[in-house]
Formats: C-alpha cells, sequence, structure tokens
C-alpha cells in the first residue's frame, strides 16, 4: 500500500517522469514526502526506492546527507538563525540565543506544545537584511529579538499561513507543462544512453 | 570616485515589483535576443559569447566561452545551471532567482541552442523556497510563451527545463557534487580527472555547468554583442559584476558595477553604494571574494574590483562577496566562524578537510571562549599547512574538491594580520571584547 496519498503519489510520478533516469527525482520526492508528514519518514523512503528503482538505504543514504531533511518529526515550525559571518557581525550568535531562552528550548529543540523547532543555520545567502531567520524556509526579515518574538506568538495564533506554509513545503507553483518530447521518446532515449562509469571518459 | 555609468546589464528588472513576471519581461524586450540567438547560427551564438570574453561567475572565473567549446560530442548532452548559491556572505544570485527568472530563463535557452542541448537543468538551494517557487512559476510561463518546450518560437528547436531543488549541502556548489545531487545521490565530488564534467558529466554524458549570474549575462550580450560587453571593464575582467557587500556597512546589498574601474574603496564608500562604514568606524579588514578568499587590510581598499588584480595580490574575487570587518570585530572570532562552517559542511571523503577542519574549529574556539594555550598559534599554521601544504596562493590541495583548500584562508589571515591578538586571547583566558 502506498504511504504517498493519492495526491502526493500522482506528483511523485509526475516528478519521476521529468528526468532522463528516475533516480534523479531522490531529493525532490524527499522533499514531497517532507510536505506530507512534515518530516521524512520510513515508510517514505521506502516508497522513493520504490519509485527510483534504488534501494531504502540508498534513499535514506542520500537524505541524510542533506541538513533540511529531517528523519525524526520536528514542530510546525522550524525557526533558523543564521550566525555565519555577515549575520555574526550583525548579532547573529546574541540572536540565537536571545530565542533559546524565549522559545525555552535548546538549538535543535522543539517546544512541548510541538510548534517550534530552532536551528541554526549555515549562511542563507540574504546577507542585507541580517541577522537572517528563516521560518520553514521563508525569509521573515525579523532582525531584532523583539521582532523574532512578536513573530512567534503571531505564529502560535495563526498556525501555518499563506506567509508561511506548514513544514517540509518547498514549491507551491507545480510544473504545469509537460516534456517537449513525448514520454516514450525520452524512454527510448534512456535506453539508448549507454551510462559512462567516470573512468571511461576522457580528461578534459 | 566611482565610475557608475555603465549599463545595468542584469539588474535593469530588479526596481520592479513584478519583474518576476511574464509580463512585466516582455513588455521591456524580453525574449528578443532569444528570437535573435534563433535566427543566427549557434555556432554565431557561440562566437559573442566567446567574444564578451564573460568569466564565469560562480568563483572560479573559468571563461564561459570556453568552457563551452571544451563540450564533448556526444548524442546527448546537458546543460545544468548552478544556483546552489551557499558561500556564506554571496547573494547575488538569489536576487536574480527571485526577482529576474524570465531573464535566466532566456539565457539558459539561448545558451543551450548555442550548445545545440536539448534539456537542461537549473539547480536551485533548497533554502530559497520563494526563488524555486518564482523560477517555477516562470518555467511555466515560458513553456506557455512559446519560449521554451517543442519548436521554440517556430524555431524547429526543442528544449526541456527542470528546476531541481538542493536540500542544505554548500558542497554541491562544486559542480560534480552538484551533479551527484542531481543523480539522486549523496553530494561527494567526484574525483578528478576528468577534471570536466564537459567531458563526463551528468549520467556520465558531457555537460556544460553554469553559473546563474554567467547566463543572466547571455541575453543582452546577443543583443548587443560581444564587443558591446567587453568594451567594459578591462583586460580579462569584462562586462559588470555583482558585487553583495555586507558586514559593516551603512547600505549592505547586492550591487551591478562595472569591473576593474571600481574599487574596494568605492564599492564600501560611495554613497551610491556602500554608503561608508557604519558609525564611520576604519576598516579592519575585508574579505574580497567569499570566505573562502584570503582577508585584505585596509592599505588594498583601492585595489580596482577586478579578477587579475586581486589575484595579483594573494586572493580572489570568487563569488564576489565582500564582508568588511571593521576595528571593533574580533579577528579569532571572525576565523572561528568561518572555519566552523567548514567543519559543519565538509562531505567527510577526504581526512585532512574532515578532520582537520574539526581539529581547527576546537583550537579556534578554545582561544574565542577560553582554554586556549600559547602554541596554539602554531599548531594552527601547522594543521592547515597538512591542508594546503605551504599555505600558498593559490592552495595546493590534498584532496578531491577546493573545499578543505579553502579553509585555511581565514585562519591564515587572521594570525598573518593580527597574531597579537591571539596571544591577547591566550592570556585573557578568552576573548578581550567578551
Amino acid at each position: 500500500m502506498s504511504h504517498l496519498r493519492p495526491e502526493y503519489r500522482q506528483r511523485a510520478e509526475e516528478l519521476v517522469a521529468l528526468y532522463p533516469h528516475p533516480r534523479s527525482a531522490t531529493l525532490p520526492l524527499c522533499h514531497l514526502a517532507q510536505e506530507q508528514d512534515g518530516f521524512l519518514t520510513e515508510p517514505a523512503m521506502d516508497e522513493i526506492a520504490e519509485l527510483t528503482g534504488t534501494t531504502p538505504a540508498e534513499v535514506r543514504g542520500t537524505a541524510t546527507f542533506y541538513d533540511m531533511f529531517h528523519l525524526e518529526p520536528v514542530g510546525t515550525f522550524v525557526v533558523g538563525v543564521c550566525t555565519n559571518i555577515a549575520c555574526m557581525l550583525a548579532g547573529g550568535l546574541e540572536l540565537l540565543e536571545h530565542a533559546q531562552r524565549s522559545l525555552g528550548v535548546p538549538v535543535g529543540g522543539t517546544t512541548s506544545d510541538g510548534l517550534f523547532t530552532l536551528e541554526e543555520l549555515e549562511c542563507l545567502g540574504d546577507c542585507s537584511v541580517a541577522p537572517c531567520v528563516q521560518v520553514n524556509h521563508r525569509f521573515v526579515h525579523t532582525t531584532s529579538a523583539p521582532a523574532l518574538d512578536a513573530l512567534v506568538a503571531e505564529l502560535r495564533e495563526t498556525g501555518p499561513n499563506g506567509d508561511i506554509p506548514a513544514h517540509g513545503t518547498l514549491s507551491r507553483v507545480r510544473r504545469a507543462v509537460g516534456l517537449a518530447a513525448p514520454r516514450e521518446a525520452v524512454a527510448e532515449e534512456r535506453t539508448r544512453v549507454r551510462i559512462a562509469t567516470p573512468s571511461e571518459g576522457t580528461a578534459g | 570616485m566611482a565610475k557608475l555609468d555603465a549599463p545595468q546589464i542584469i539588474t535593469s528588472r530588479v526596481g520592479f515589483d513584478d519583474g518576476f513576471t511574464l509580463d512585466r519581461y516582455v513588455a521591456t524586450g524580453g525574449y528578443e535576443s532569444l528570437r535573435k540567438a534563433l535566427s543566427m547560427t549557434p555556432a554565431a551564438v557561440a562566437e559573442e559569447v566567446d567574444a564578451a570574453s564573460l568569466l564565469g561567475r560562480g568563483g572560479a572565473g573559468f571563461p564561459a566561452g570556453r568552457k563551452w567549446s571544451m563540450l564533448r560530442k556526444d548524442p546527448v548532452t546537458y546543460l545544468v545551471v548552478n544556483g546552489d548559491e551557499s558561500e556564506p556572505a554571496t547573494f547575488k544570485d538569489h536576487l536574480l532567482l527571485e526577482r529576474d527568472p524570465h531573464q535566466l530563463i532566456e539565457g539558459i535557452v539561448i545558451s543551450a541552442w548555442a550548445l545545440q542541448v536539448s534539456q537542461a537543468f537549473v539547480f536551485i538551494r533548497g533554502e530559497f523556497a520563494l526563488a524555486i517557487e518564482r523560477v517555477e512559476a516562470a518555467v511555466n510561463e515560458a513553456y506557455a510563451h512559446g519560449a521554451l518546450g517543442r519548436d521554440i518560437f517556430g524555431s524547429g528547436f526543442s528544449l526541456d527545463l527542470v528546476v531541481h531543488p538542493g536540500a542544505g549541502a554548500y558542497i554541491c556548489g562544486e559542480e560534480t557534487s552538484l551533479l551527484e545531487a542531481l543523480e539522486g545521490k549523496r553530494g561527494f565530488p567526484r574525483i578528478k580527472p576528468p577534471f570536466f564534467p564537459a567531458a563526463v558529466g551528468l549520467y556520465g554524458q558531457p555537460t556544460v555547468v553554469n553559473n546563474v549570474e554567467t547566463l543572466s549575462n547571455v541575453p543582452w550580450i546577443v543583443a548587443n554583442g560581444g564587443r558591446a560587453f567587453a568594451a567594459l571593464g578591462q583586460g580579462r575582467s569584462t562586462g559588470t559584476r555583482l558585487f553583495a557587500l555586507s558586514g559593516r556597512v551603512n547600505r549592505p546589498g547586492v550591487y551591478e558595477i562595472e569591473m576593474v574601474h571600481n574599487t574596494f574603496r568605492d564599492l564600501i564608500y560611495d554613497p551610491a553604494l556602500g554608503g561608508g562604514t557604519v558609525d564611520g568606524v576604519a576598516v579592519k579588514a575585508f574579505i574580497p571574494g567569499g570566505v573562502s578568499a584570503p582577508w585584505f587590510g585596509p592599505e588594498l581598499l583601492d585595489l580596482p574590483l577586478g579578477q587579475d588584480e586581486v589575484a595579483e595580490k594573494g586572493s580572489m574575487l570568487g563569488s564576489g562577496s565582500i564582508v568588511v570587518f571593521g576595528e571593533q570585530d574580533c579577528a579569532v572570532r571572525a576565523a572561528w566562524r568561518i572555519t566552523r562552517f567548514f567543519q559543519r559542511e565538509s562531505c567527510g571523503q577526504c581526512t585532512p578537510c574532515r578532520e582537520g577542519s574539526g581539529w581547527l574549529e576546537r583550537i579556534l574556539r578554545r582561544l574565542e571562549f577560553g582554554g586556549g594555550r600559547h602554541e596554539d598559534v602554531d599548531l594552527l599554521l601547522d594543521v592547515c599547512d597538512n591542508i594546503a601544504p605551504g599555505l600558498t596562493w593559490p592552495p595546493q590541495q590534498t584532496t578531491i574538491c577546493v573545499l578543505g583548500p579553502s579553509i585555511p584562508s581565514s585562519i591564515h589571515s587572521a594570525i598573518s594580520m593580527f597574531k597579537d591578538e591571539f596571544y591577547a586571547h591566550v592570556e585573557h583566558g578568552g576573548c578581550p571584547r567578551g
């Protein structure tokens, strides 16, 4: 039985069809599963293996490499504070300390009501608005302790909203267009292309 | 005085609230370059890019035209766009992806035509959720507009473009690591040789990997000619470039300015650019091109913003991100934080990088937060020397990729420039600045 609900299963199959090789869909599918469940579950990884023609161990091996995939449950909102160099100069370490006190959890911890998980993030590439804060990977532009507290209080009231969707939601824009070549032609090309091993290549 | 009369080649639409929409793009001349390119031969388009002498804007500064010419002949080739912008304090591709995605798509389609590639991918770091949504929406619009997909603008040329999200790994900015991630694997950089994906790339097929900013320049180059682009800047550093300015400046941000004819001082102090330092503090040091680059002292503020000019002084323009330290900032703390970043992001394949980054981080941490020893300064340099023998620039390499050899840059710079601060930390039992 499919772990992915019908809507997600259909999106998963559409994603696989975009790539010349199904395994390439691994990261997008992990994001998709995380959108459904809030984190990346074991049955989801089993199903991704089936969809990509790999093994659950390979999916797990890939997923554990990447910071954005959570293999344990996290809060509804994952609050990330950047403390890398530009943000550190703007008080990122102090803002992270404040967030630990005000949420009452250490870095990596989740509040007892299950609403907030706090993370320390590496540079998020928004350094003109430092220190940089993301909630569920949306830039929130709250650079001061009071602004961060106000945002947390607001999110407690509203829950996920139009600006900040539930954790795991990456893109809310779905691809609305098919491939230029019909799928059968893509499949034919797949069988035609021999996957060379790197050692067979010519050094440039 | 800053020279600000160059055209805005890639930031002409960032002032519009709707610069990311097809309507705005077309109303401002968008996709006309693609029509023009499709009326030219692929070789003629490639010649324009070659004539522009467009250097890659991702960090290494490799000429895009030459990279294209290296693409091995094969029935199946790919174009991959590197939008995994993760070098700390670099936030220029972020701007282009969110604010002008059609410009990038047009650049991709023109480049694909020049390369005769029918499948392209744009890899965007996962933390840029809004950018991913904007580019995905723009891809939908471009297909509907006939600028992507089958028989583009009736030319008979077809191209598919897939938006591929990353998932949080700095190392995926390294092009072979990016290709591994695109194949659904851990982002482990590939062993070289083969050195260039143009020979062996995605799925083992010849692949061109270009940066977002690099390809965003292509529509302008096709519209105005490679020579017009090369007329801007000087020497090998042609055109304009995006500089991401952060740290102790009044107006941090991304600025598109002409290369070489402007200096670091112009960028930091011009009222239309950085607007000077916060509270007028003296510049203690600055990073000229991302945290992998060795630092410069204030005596080099008048150095031109050019690739070779910066290289001659022992650093790199790299990803075009400049971080300004004020006199109040602690060199040890800065080196520690940068080192901790590399320690976290080391993929773990190579011992010098995996183990060395951890050792360096722990030594710097005890210096900054208490427990540092006098011999730690020499120990830091010794460990750095084992990662990048000789501590030269550009660094010697003991690892598969350049992440490892980038680690010593900040530490070696901090010790060379501010050695007394390290000893003050030892004597004070931690950072004297608190």
